[in-house]
């Protein structure tokens, strides 16, 4: 197909044409078309179906606010649903399609629901569906679904990258046309830092789209000079293609730069996106305003726009939408539709004036006082029926008609901290606020300054000001001379009489009837307008619909079109991809991953490694010929407990603490006492919450008379700091003690089993001894020369240590340990193999530490303190936690060894209905023990401390399975503690 | 007027002129036996069951903007039973039982849709949690399963199995959650109670208590005074603002939680799903939006709007989980003022002042519970004792140390 | 948003953590109060709409805790403060 509706001018480089395809079918257009100015040029009108009626449809209009022209663009895993065609730029190879149709674009079966229509009037389905009640999840409800929707999103992962970028400006200014570019002329001449943002790819705004001039050339000249002379200017940074979505606190803006979408696949290395932070100290809203239509009876059809469209199409384009057009309009502006389009040599065939009064076009049939009252053409406009001002009906034929109802001011990122628009009777719009995001002034047509004049005088004018709050001075330079018509409109919203439907919200199906039957059911506040009839609710967000919706509410109200008001701006001010928001954070990169000093002699190992927090730990490490994760984690038990073995456990957290107040400072943040504890010697501690529960646990060693180290669990390792830092700045200001973590300083290993000793010993150059270094003891060492600190602490119930060195000799150290460990067999044990010792010994871990026990429901009671202050001391006593029934820390036990044991499992009485009236607790932690034979739990029992040796059962109602099981101490293996006195 | 299939088709073959206002629009009366401040969702729910259930008449909703413009007019939609506690399972799970039956009862298509809720699992730790879980909920008399991750790999293969941060080994889920039609569950209280001759009053806002000697006489509201016996209390957001004029502090704090929708699409997700291992929900509605929401934005605000960086939080979650969701597009966000309370679960009791009651605490759970809470304040009102399943809900287990926290978080409200 | 940090000057709010009323400085003493005390000061809150003192931990900064007067209405920031320093004003000591 050619492009018969491609007429002369406009900004197109006709010397290069791009073949692109929409449904399968090629079409042609050039560098500057967008895909709706594209199809246009090849006489294409239909381009979409609307949501609920599937009406065939075309562009309402030629920018970021259409409803109607929505398209998949690209294909596979690229492929885009809902793209607005209007603003798609089109590059050689391009392919869209239809979307919402079936089978065809042209023959769209759905289109019954448009025959039904009576029926499906707004918020029929509230009222119906209801009968019989399951059906609505059966039968109407999946009808519905599927039925609903627009565009398809393949289920392949989006291969294109997203980037994220911070920028920093004296002055944002949103939107290039005549006011964006004054203001950031007047800025960037006096020396400020200006972002100039513009959603289009050619800055200008309606400069681009108009045949106005602008100091005596074509106003696109003006602009395209303007954009020079600000490329020039160093401290001015130009963003084409970018979108301002949102006005955020402070002055900052969220934009949206699409970097690669006029591309066939983004360059290498580039992001299809890009989401700016802009720090912005002033900000000027100049992003124009939107034309809105009048509601007639089949006002959808394609073919008919917004005037303003219309010849933007044919200025910027050389498109004319049809070979016969009319415009309907009730104010001046709409006429330089007409006369544009007639000057580019497209009949212009009538202008339906709803106005009695004003001027009078010669060389046009101008019909004052007149309306169009129907349309026809299924697929596309063929012609409209108008009613004369003497009531004479009468047909024309037209393939185009243009409709003005008015221009709305574009406030939307002026009401983001939801100041209310104001009305300005002068323009029957909304203007912005007085109280929108403090620093944003708004400027041109988004303040409601019209004219082109206006646009360049208040862009200079608030640029001035806003660079005055800045304490600069910018100078007011004499303005280009530009139109400066004043806004002639007699208020129309849509034309009365009519039995048909008359379309409001097109995307969504909304029409006059609609509001007036929410009017009837007392739906009349406009959010429960826009709720009840989904009014603005389309991917437009009602850019072009709420103003007139909420307008022919409050005429049927009798309220005022203030008094009604609108509803409430919100970001984004046009969709945003949601790849764009997530930027790099995504797959494996979506949190940062954490590795210890010995990861890489893991890998090496062939070691699992496991997710925990943001660490990679060593899960266990497969042996040739393990076939299952146990036959590895029972080799690593069994053999530590056997000799020795090694696990990396530099995730847990370190914190320094000195001071001449370091002692009382652990007292004060420990249930239990540190105060006390001798120099090189390191004692259990547990920390409460101010509420009573248990925070956290951890071993803190003293290492002199001002100098503490203590550890804390690898989950609360910020979390514990940031409390400890919150008690010394503000809770205890004055005391001497100083905090730092150094959980990334140290690289930490235990070293656990009879050998244990025997193996640091060959490391360590000090004596350690039973007698030098006895149980508890810390100190620090050298390892070869160099320091380190050795801690004699046991979590498995072995003869054990830690040893710490700086981090970057972790790897270093491991694998000293492993050489020097060959002598006694030593094994490395990950993460489940130390899950399985703590187990066995009954050390409570992070499935205990669940932020919902006290030290009682632990066993650990007696450690907290009375006779000192302590956080979570007087609240540990309510009495609600010291309930002599409540939860207690149990060994769990099957009473067949070959029984089955799953944490989660709850207790029951042996006999007793699986109710919650019977429900003893749970299963906390569930592992196998080699050294047992059997699988072997710690779990929360009621009043467990009086139950060890009953038996009662675990029950897990999700797998079906009730194992019987004997209460237990916790304290499965070497319950007097020898072996890690030994 | 009954609504109905026949309904709807004879209204239309004679042009749509029957249908009559969902509600009217009365002057408020001197006074009244019951006054509900809060025409959201709670509030509305509250006036029809006193009405319905509890045979209580002279009832009014004093709302200070328009009905269901609170909480109701603006959450995930998202309804389940499948919580933890003692405290909170057997409230959630009578919720539900309301929700199966809601559209018959009041006779409003709320779209009540039980297509099931999955929570997705990450580690073994979160396993077992999620057993422990799924193991109260069946014994509350809920439905729980838990699946394994060929399940959940079957169910919604398009998910992050093979490229994960924090790659997926399960799910709880729960068969009979689902979602709701938001709005309508307000409109279909309001209607129900405006049909039983409760007063629904809207740009009307409380602006002082009249207390004597102990006892609530009736408000000062932008319409003037309003005498009643009993005044329920039902803000969710601005709980603390309106209990300030009975001279109370509470156990809460207002914080801004922001939610999501995407342009329509073809059907995508079916059920709801729950991201275990970043903040993030979604779930799709029956226009085609996805639907998602992840944390509140962490500091205490009533402001009803956001701030990027959580926006930015949620939509790396709903990558991370769902890399095909690249292209898809964020339409709309809003935000909601949510009653933070201090363990992360409400309270539905009464006050130091006679005839004053309070029903608030919701955090960003209140939309699932809006019947229970409704039926629950209503008995609280009528009968002046808690409903069975609200009974852990008082303002002194703060005090008395029976808090109901299922996360564990402890008395931070931006954490719970 | 942005926090006017005393030292450090504006850094995004991003960098900090939040925790909440600055009443919680007002830690009563376990020695000599008791659980009424406590309760009232770790879960009863005035949470206003308008100006509110607050507690936020530069985390991602110099560990600072900050006193931030800010309107939860509008969010603007009327104040900012160290902790340490209002703390020790007020008589917190040690």
């Amino acid at each position: 197909m050619t492009q018969v509706n491609r007429i002369a001018g406009g900004q197109i480089d006709r010397a290069t044409t791009f073949r692109f395809t929409f449904d399968g079918l090629p079409y042609t257009g050039h560098p500057g078309d967008t895909l709706a100015s594209a199809l246009l040029a090849n006489g294409v009108r239909l381009m979409g179906r609307s949501f609920k009626y599937h009406r065939p449809r075309g562009p309402l209009s030629a920018g970021s606010e259409e409803p109607n022209a929505l398209v998949q663009l690209r294909t596979g895993a690229r492929q885009e649903p809902n793209s607005r065609a209007t603003v798609a730029e089109l590059f050689d190879g391009l392919t869209a399609s239809s979307q919402n149709a079936w089978p065809s674009l042209r023959f769209d079966a759905m289109a019954l629901n448009d025959r039904l229509s009576t029926f499906f009037t707004a918020g029929f389905y509230y009222k119906t569906f209801m009968w019989p009640a399951a059906f609505w999840e059966k039968v109407y409800e999946p009808m519905i679904r599927r039925a609903a929707g627009l565009g398809r999103l393949t289920r392949e992962e989006d291969p294109d990258e997203y980037d994220k970028g911070f920028l920093h400006c004296d002055l944002l200014v949103i939107g290039a046309g005549p006011a964006g570019l004054m203001a950031a002329l007047t800025a960037g001449r006096a020396g400020a830092r200006v972002i100039l943002a513009d959603e289009d790819f050619r800055m200008g705004g309606r400069l681009n789209a108009e045949t106005f001039e602008v100091g005596g050339q074509p106003g696109a000249d003006w602009a395209a000079a303007a954009v020079s002379e600000l490329a020039a200017i160093d401290n001015v940074r130009l963003m084409k293609r970018t979108t301002v979505i949102g006005a955020f606190d402070h002055g900052i803006y969220g934009a949206v730069e699409r970097v690669s979408d006029h591309l066939p696949v983004p360059l290498p290395g580039k992001p299809r996106q890009t989401l700016w932070r802009i720090y912005s100290r002033r900000a000027i809203l100049a992003g124009g305003a939107t034309e809105r239509p009048i509601a007639f009876e089949n006002n959808d059809r394609p073919g008919i726009m917004l005037a303003g469209s219309l010849r933007a199409y044919a200025n910027r384009w050389a498109v004319t939408v049809g070979d016969r057009v009319a415009i309907f309009i009730n104010n001046d502006d709409g006429l330089r539709s007409a006369t544009d389009l007639q000057a580019k040599g497209v009949d212009v065939v009538a202008v339906i004036d709803a106005r009695a009064d004003g001027p009078l076009l010669p060389d046009i049939r101008h019909l004052k006082g007149a309306e169009v009252i129907d349309t026809r053409g299924r697929l596309g406009l063929t012609s409209i029926t108008i009613c004369q001002s003497n009531g004479r009906i009468e047909t024309i034929r037209a393939s185009a008609l243009g409709v003005s109802g008015g221009w709305n001011p574009n406030v939307n990122i002026s009401s983001h901290h939801r100041s209310r628009p104001v009305w300005d009777e002068a323009i029957q719009s909304f203007i912005p606020g007085h109280d929108g995001p403090p620093g944003l002034s708004a400027a041109g047509a988004a303040a409601g300054a019209l004219s082109t004049h206006g646009a360049l005088a208040t862009g200079q004018a608030q640029a001035i000001a806003a660079l005055a709050d800045l304490g600069r001075t910018a100078r007011a330079e004499l303005l280009p001379e530009a139109e400066d018509a004043p806004v002639s409109i007699t208020p129309k919203w849509y034309v009365a009489g009519g039995k048909g439907r008359a379309w409001i919200d097109p995307q969504n199906d909304v029409t006059v009837k609609d509001v007036k039957l929410a009017h009837q059911e007392n739906f009349t506040s406009v959010e429960h307008l826009k709720r009840y009839t989904t009014l603005g609710m389309a991917t437009d967000q009602g850019k072009t619909a709420n103003v007139l919706g909420l307008a022919i509410m409050a005429g049927l109200t009798g309220r005022t079109i203030p008094e009604t008001g609108t509803t409430i701006y919100r970001p984004p001010y046009t969709p945003v991809a949601m790849g764009t928001l997530a930027g790099r954070s995504r797959g494996r990169a979506f949190k940062p991953t954490r590795l210890t000093p010995s990861h890489a002699w893991a890998e090496e190992q062939g070691a699992v490694f496991v997710e925990v927090g943001q660490w990679l730990r060593t899960q266990w490490i497969p042996r040739p010929g393990e076939v299952h994760w146990r036959d590895s984690v029972d080799r690593e038990v069994l053999a530590t407990r056997k000799s020795v073995g090694i696990c990396d456990v530099t995730t847990l957290g370190k914190i320094d603490i000195q001071g001449t107040d370091a002692g009382a400072f652990l007292d004060r943040v420990y249930a239990n006492t540190f105060s006390t504890l001798a120099v090189g010697k390191c004692r259990y501690g547990l920390m409460l919450r101010e509420d009573g529960m248990v925070f956290d646990d951890g071993t803190t060693a003293r290492l002199g008379a001002h100098e503490y180290v203590m550890t804390t669990t690898t989950a609360n390792a910020v979390t514990v700091f940031r409390h400890l830092e919150f008690c010394r700045q503000v809770l205890w200001p004055d005391m001497d003690v100083q905090l730092i973590s150094t959980t990334e300083a140290w690289a930490q290993y235990s070293v656990a089993g009879p050998n244990a000793r025997r193996l640091l010993e060959r490391i360590v150059d000090q004596d350690i001894s039973d007698a030098a270094f006895p149980y508890m003891a810390a100190g620090n060492v050298t390892v070869g020369g160099l320091r380190a600190r050795l801690f004699r602490i046991s979590f498995s119930g072995e003869l054990a240590y830690e040893i710490a060195v700086p981090a970057r000799y972790g790897d270093a150290l491991i694998r000293r340990l492993v050489e020097e460990g060959r002598a006694f067999d030593a094994v490395v044990y990950g993460t489940e193999a130390l899950g399985v010792m703590r187990v066995e010994k009954g050390h409570v871990a992070g499935n205990e530490l669940n932020g919902q026990s006290t030290a009682l429901n632990m066993g650990l009671g007696k450690m907290v303190s009375k006779k000192k202050d302590s956080i979570g001391m007087v609240l540990s006593g309510r009495e609600g936690m010291v309930d002599p029934d409540g939860y207690r820390l149990v060994g769990v036990r099957p009473v067949s060894p070959e029984g089955k044991l799953t944490a989660g499992s709850h207790f029951l009485e042996i006999g007793a209905a699986a109710v919650v009236a019977n429900d003893g607790g749970w299963l906390t932690s569930k592992v196998y023990s080699p050294h047992l034979g059997s699988d072997i739990a710690l779990g929360y029992l009621k009043a467990g401390d009086r139950k060890i040796g009953q038996r009662m059962r675990a029950v897990n109602l999700l797998a079906g399975t009730d194992t019987e099981v004997e209460i237990v101490s916790p304290h499965f293996f070497d319950p007097e503690g020898e072996r890690l006195r030994g | 007027m009954r609504y109905s299939a026949f309904r709807v088709i004879a209204e239309a073959l004679t042009g749509h002129r029957g249908w009559t206002p969902v509600w009217r629009d009365p002057e408020p009366q001197a006074d009244y036996d019951y006054i509900i401040i809060g025409g959201g969702g709670h509030g509305l729910a509250t006036a029809y069951y006193l009405a319905k259930e509890f045979g209580q008449s002279r009832i009014a909703v004093l709302e200070k903007g328009y009905l269901g413009g609170g909480n109701v007019g603006r959450n995930t939609t998202i309804i389940r039973s499948n919580y933890l506690l003692d405290g909170n399972e057997p409230f959630y799970e009578f919720s539900m039982k309301l929700w199966e039956g809601l559209e018959q009862d009041f006779n409003y298509n709320a779209m009540v849709s039980q297509r099931g809720i999955i929570n997705l699992i990450h580690s073994d730790a979160q396993r077992d949690a999620f057993t422990r879980r799924g193991n109260a909920m069946i014994l509350n008399g809920a439905d729980a399963e838990l699946l394994d991750r060929d399940k959940v790999r079957a169910m919604y293969p398009w998910l992050n199995f093979d490229n994960a941060r924090f790659p997926i080994k399960g799910a709880l889920m729960q068969r009979r959650g689902g979602t709701v039609r938001h709005d309508a569950v307000a409109w279909g209280y309001a209607r129900g109670a405006d049909m039983r001759g409760v007063d629904l009053i809207q740009n009307c806002e409380v602006t002082g208590m009249r207390i004597e000697g102990g006892r609530i006489l009736g408000v000062e509201t932008t319409r003037g005074y309003i005498g009643a016996r009993k005044v329920g209390v039902a803000v969710a957001g601005s709980s603390s603002k309106v209990m300030a004029h009975a001279g109370m502090r509470l156990p809460i704090e207002s914080h801004v939680l922001q939610a999501f929708v995407s342009e329509g699409l073809k059907p995508f997700i079916d059920g709801v799903m729950t991201f275990g291992a970043g903040h993030f929900y979604v779930s799709q509605s029956d226009k085609g939006g996805l639907v998602f929401g992840g944390d509140i934005d962490g500091y205490n605000s009533y402001a009803q709007r956001g701030n990027l960086p959580v926006i930015e939080d949620v939509a790396e979650g709903g990558m991370a989980l769902m890399p095909a969701i690249g292209r898809a597009r964020l339409l709309r966000t809003w935000g909601g003022i949510m009653d933070m309370s201090m363990d992360g679960s409400p309270i539905i009791d009464r006050t130091p002042v006679d005839g004053l009651y309070f029903n608030g605490g919701w955090c960003y759970g209140g939309f699932k519970a809006t019947p229970a809470s409704g039926w629950c304040f209503a008995h609280l009102l009528a009968r002046d004792e808690p409903h069975p399943t609200a009974r852990a809900y008082r303002f002194d287990r703060f005090l008395r140390g029976l808090m109901i926290d299922e996360k564990g978080q402890g008395a931070t409200p931006n954490l719970h | 948003m942005i926090i006017n940090h005393p030292i450090l000057g504006p850094r995004d709010a991003q960098e900090f953590v939040y925790l909440g009323d600055a009443s919680l400085m007002n830690r009563p003493d376990g020695m000599s109060d008791g659980i009424e005390a406590f309760h009232d000061y770790l879960y009863n809150r005035d949470n206003p709409a308008g100006a509110h003192r607050e507690l936020w931990y530069h985390e991602q900064g110099d560990r600072s805790w900050l006193v931030v007067t800010r309107n939860t209405v509008t969010h603007e920031i009327l104040k900012v403060e160290l902790a340490r320093d209002v703390a020790s004003k007020a008589g917190r000591g040690k």
